[in-house]
């Protein structure tokens, strides 16, 4: 059970409250901790042709991403540098809520998906990284003689 | 679950400070923000990823800055999502600007998803080194 230091302090109070809550509603937490959010935060879709994965990774280096896709594993790895200028005495920081670090991400793509017919690109800090489906796997329209 | 207990905390000595009781007419994400304080003003940067420099409405009113912003992305015809962590269009955020800042000066860029709003302090609210006579 989380405790505060500070047990009359009403943010602590939230904050354990919040906890209690969520070992409500989630008994077991996967090891890898909890499958939503983190960053980048991830979208996926698909169409009749291609799996489509959107990254929300603003302000990196899309040069210094690694994505690997091994075994219909897409694995997204990199590094977000830290803007913040290095604590000096003048500097104050009042907020700090954005990523920073190395981060890694994993998502299990379909099994007719073509190992070959990957394509990535960077906009607006956007990662978009697009799959194509094997060619044998997309729907065919039968005709009947 | 990231916790906001430290920050809004800290608030209430800032410069910033978070607007909690606004009307929000429309659901939107809170954008991730950091907020540095050095001599000459106050620096904002806030994580926008999606945004193209057209969506982004950045605007001063009063002693209020707000931040919206519609995210924009080049999705292919007939994608079914499957999984969505970012699942609303639009970001929102607003901060009252407290009085030694000047909202005249504001300036701002976005690059690669993230908004930087340089707030400057006035002139007379610039730090001074006062000198102590010694007789």
């Amino acid at each position: 059970m989380y405790r505060s230091l500070f047990p009359r302090d009403i943010f602590a109070e939230f904050d354990r409250l919040q906890r209690d809550m969520s070992g409500v509603f989630d008994y077991s937490p996967s090891i890898r901790g909890f499958g939503r959010g983190g960053y980048p935060a991830l979208n996926v879709g698909s169409t009749p042709t291609s799996v489509e994965i959107y990254a929300f990774a603003p302000g990196i280096d899309p040069a210094k991403v690694e994505i690997n896709l091994d075994r219909g594993v897409l694995t997204i790895d990199g590094e977000r540098k830290a803007t913040l200028p290095a604590g000096d005495e003048k500097t104050t920081l009042h907020l700090n809520e954005r990523f920073e670090g190395r981060f890694r991400r994993v998502v299990s793509l379909p099994d007719d998906i073509d190992p070959n017919a990957v394509s990535a690109d960077y906009r607006d800090g956007v990662l978009h990284v697009s799959v194509k489906r094997r060619e044998s796997a997309q729907p065919r329209r039968i005709e009947v003689q | 679950m990231n916790t906001v207990t430290p920050n809004i905390q800290n608030t209430q000595t800032s410069g910033v400070r978070e607007e909690t009781a606004a009307a929000r007419q429309e659901a939107a994400l809170l954008p991730p923000v950091d907020v540095v304080e050095d001599p000459t003003g106050i620096t904002l940067y806030a994580d926008l990823p999606g945004v193209p420099k057209d969506k982004l409405d950045l605007r001063v009113e009063g002693d209020q800055l707000n931040v919206e912003a519609e995210l924009a992305l080049p999705v292919p015809q007939g994608m079914t999502p499957s999984h969505a962590e970012v699942s609303r269009a639009r970001y929102r955020r607003a901060f009252t600007l407290s009085k030694e800042l000047d909202p005249e000066k504001v300036s701002a860029e976005l690059s690669q998803g993230v908004l930087r709003v340089r707030i400057p302090k006035a002139e007379h609210a610039q730090p001074r080194k006062i000198s102590v006579q010694v007789h």
